[in-house]
């Protein structure tokens, strides 16, 4: 359609509004809210001891409901019409900011890199900021993780958190049976996840799509289940405590030293101050998280990563090609999970405390989560979705409470309106060197 | 031997409620192909708009049972079934045609919001239901165990019985039912025919829908707690039912249901109760890995 005709149905757009059927629907709409809101909003049942419940009615929230289902559908419809023949699908702000984002990839890159590496020494610094500083750089690494398996290799993984707390069960198994310290564990926490992820992707890797996401799921489940029951080993409920710290080249943060042993202020000449211990565990996750991406978008340029994005693509024609499906979804499996090993490493050394209770399917959807607003595939936008996730909850108690409200809704919305993400823009990492503008 | 048969009522009670939850499933995934994740929150809203209507009539004053039972079982129906369609028509609808995984990623947050706008409303605590139909008579006895079938079980057995009979003979006779086999069969050829694929779609959420809001009364009734978080796992282990049972077929997701069901109970009555979630889920791996089209499936063709 030429501008020329877009700006005419437009005109015309405007003058033919049919205002009956807009209201109509706006009025169904709100019919229907009304009658969505009636039993759950309308009625709020409460304890009134005795283990009975009383109810309380809240009319007017139903009333404000159906209100405001009527004027938002008006307005939507209206916008709709009235741009119908303008076409701007995809020219939204977001697909603009991810096409810049692609463009200027480098700068962007080197100054998120300098501004995180220079976090902890900024004026504006606190413990409190360095603290959601890591917590934000765990979830970044894990969305980064996960991507290779979603975003990567379009393989839906719903038990990410499995991997996630295996690395961080088996660092804690390690230092409390056998000693080893945060930094002997790491391989080990990713090698073991790696394995957990191959033994379970062999058998189920052959199947469609959304059965892979259950079945990945219930292994999720499985894993939390265990750890919560097999209590001589986990510790159940309890979970378990005292998981060391990481050292600075073997020198400890401590206040004193145990015995023979020089810490970390002491070797310095420093003032000892917890606040060297968070920042040096700030600098060891956005090392992690560093090495993830440098990782992952190295491996998306050689063949397996050429592999996981074709087979995404088109599975079929892969088969063709003579790609075997089983072992490049596994090695993307694989890699995914140990990266998740690794990141679970970090939290137990970081939290010095690991329970069943921080690896719930809810922690998986919050990857995924992170993994699909960001866009799958972008490893920028991975880093913004985890940003807007993490930081959130902490502005204030309405935030936090509406958080996972939130969340489930803009999984919806972006599924409608940008289902590749909000940052979205796809590269073809590789590209034939003329392009032939003929074909288009 | 007693022992035994007790488990197999438990068992059949709670395979009945897995199996009415499991035709939502299967039924959606025969028609557009999509695991309907957000099913287990229909049928926790389902539970929880039945303890709500329980509560309201006992203020309005209908204190005799059965009546009060069937206006709770025609009212949770119709509202459940109400969020079964706007699901639909919100989530699902316009993402027709697009990538292979946004339905359900769609499906995902669904599941998430409204888990979180029950707990926002409703309060995150277990929601206690005094018990309403009570007693029961004892089936026999052995050696001091005397096997107890409920007047509740019964019931649900009942009314499973009798939903799955209406149900089938719908499919099977209406036009509404001849429509929906079309669809299942070949959806692009029923459009071409005249089919209002739309409308099918619409009215395969309301029933499944309909269907989960019986499933969610009878939890309420049989269990006497709800919460906002049981539409998790009921909704996994009804899929299982569906997968096992082979998805796509309504007898299947039934014996299926029932399957998982005596799984459950056997396994906690045998083994341990701690593990029989991870029973249930292990089944559902071993069924996808050595028969993906479940016991009465057919087989699935790749088609380019």
């Amino acid at each position: 359609m030429t501008a020329a005709s877009g700006l005419a149905v437009e005109k015309e757009a405007l003058a033919t509004l049919d205002w009956a059927a807009l209201l109509k629907d706006a009025v169904l709409a709100a019919l229907v809210a009304t009658l969505l809101a009636l039993p759950l909003v309308g009625f709020q049942t409460y304890d009134i001891g005795g283990g009975a419940l009383g109810i309380r009615t809240h009319f007017d929230w139903v009333a404000t409901a159906a209100a405001a289902v009527f004027a938002g559908r008006l307005a939507l419809h209206l916008r709709q019409r009235l741009r119908r023949g303008g076409e701007r699908h995809g020219e939204t702000l977001f697909a603009r900011l991810g096409a810049w984002g692609n463009r200027r990839a480098l700068p962007i890159t080197l100054v998120g890199i300098a501004f995180a590496v220079a976090l902890p020494l900024l004026p504006f610094s606190s413990r409190y900021l360095i603290d959601l500083g890591t917590t934000v750089l765990i979830y970044v690494m894990l969305g980064w993780g996960l991507n290779v398996v979603v975003g990567l290799a379009g393989l839906l993984d719903l038990g990410y958190v499995a991997f996630y707390a295996v690395g961080a069960y088996t660092f804690a198994l390690l230092a409390r049976d056998l000693g080893l310290t945060f930094w002997q564990a790491l391989p080990f926490s990713g090698l073991v996840a790696a394995s957990f992820g191959v033994i379970l992707g062999l058998p189920v890797l052959r199947l469609r799509g959304d059965y892979l996401a259950i079945v990945t799921l219930g292994f999720g489940e499985i894993i939390r289940i265990v750890l919560l029951n097999w209590s001589p080993v986990t510790g159940g409920p309890n979970g378990i405590s005292d998981i060391p710290r990481p050292s600075f080249f073997g020198l400890p943060f401590a206040r004193s030293a145990p015995e023979g042993a020089t810490t970390f202020h002491q070797f310095f000449g420093l003032e000892f101050s917890p606040a060297q211990r968070v920042t040096y565990i700030y600098f060891v996750i956005l090392a992690l998280a560093l090495v993830t991406n440098l990782f992952t978008s190295r491996l998306r340029t050689l063949p397996i990563g050429r592999a996981w994005e074709a087979l995404r693509e088109d599975e079929v024609a892969c088969r063709a090609l003579g790609i075997n499906p089983t072992n490049v979804k596994l090695s993307a499996f694989g890699i995914g999970a140990m990266l998740g090993g690794f990141a679970g490493c970090f939290f137990a050394t970081r939290q010095g405390f690991i329970s069943p209770e921080s690896f719930t399917f809810i922690e998986s959807a919050t990857i995924l989560a992170i993994v699909v607003l960001g866009g799958m595939g972008s490893q920028m936008g991975v880093v913004l979705a985890a940003i807007l996730l993490v930081t959130l909850p902490e502005f204030g108690r309405a935030f936090a409470e509406f958080r996972m409200l939130i969340f489930g809704a803009a999984m919806v919305a972006i599924m409608v309106w940008r289902p590749r993400g909000l940052l979205a823009h796809r590269e073809p990492s590789l590209r034939l060197r003329a392009r032939r503008s003929a074909a288009r | 031997m007693a022992y035994f048969l007790q488990q197999l009522i438990n068992g059949l009670t709670l395979g009945s409620i897995y199996g009415l939850i499991a035709i939502g499933y299967t039924m959606v995934y025969g028609i557009i192909g999509m695991i309907n994740f957000a099913h287990g929150e229909i049928y926790m809203i389902g539970a929880f708009i039945s303890i709500i209507a329980f509560l309201v009539l006992g203020l309005i004053g209908v204190s005799y049972v059965p009546l009060a039972l069937a206006l709770v079982l025609l009212t949770t129906m119709l509202f459940t079934a109400i969020y079964g369609w706007t699901v639909e028509r919100v989530a699902y609808r316009p993402l027709r045609g697009s990538f292979r995984l946004a339905p359900l990623i769609s499906a995902i947050g669904t599941s998430i919001f409204l888990q979180n706008y029950v707990q926002i409303l409703q309060g995150a605590r277990e929601k206690p239901m005094l018990p309403l139909v009570q007693g029961g008579f004892t089936v026999f006895e052995s050696g001091g165990f005397a096997v107890r079938l409920s007047y509740l079980q019964l019931l649900i057995m009942l009314v499973t019985l009798a939903l799955m009979a209406g149900f089938t003979t719908f499919i099977a006779t209406t036009p509404l039912g001849r429509a929906q086999r079309a669809c299942e069969q070949d959806i692009q050829m029923a459009a071409l025919l005249g089919v209002d694929v739309d409308r099918v779609i619409s009215m395969t959420f309301v029933m499944g829908a309909a269907l989960a809001a019986v499933a969610g009364l009878m939890v309420t009734l049989y269990y006497g707690v709800v919460d906002f978080f049981i539409g998790f796992l009921a909704g996994v282990k009804a899929f299982t039912a569906a997968v096992l049972g082979g998805i796509g077929s309504l007898p299947g997701a039934m014996l299926g249901g029932i399957l998982i069901g005596l799984i459950e109970a056997f396994w906690s009555g045998y083994f341990s109760v701690e593990y029989k979630d991870v029973s249930v889920f292990g089944v559902l791996i071993l069924v996808l890995v050595f028969r993906p089209t479940g016991l009465l499936g057919r087989p699935e063709l790749e088609k380019v």
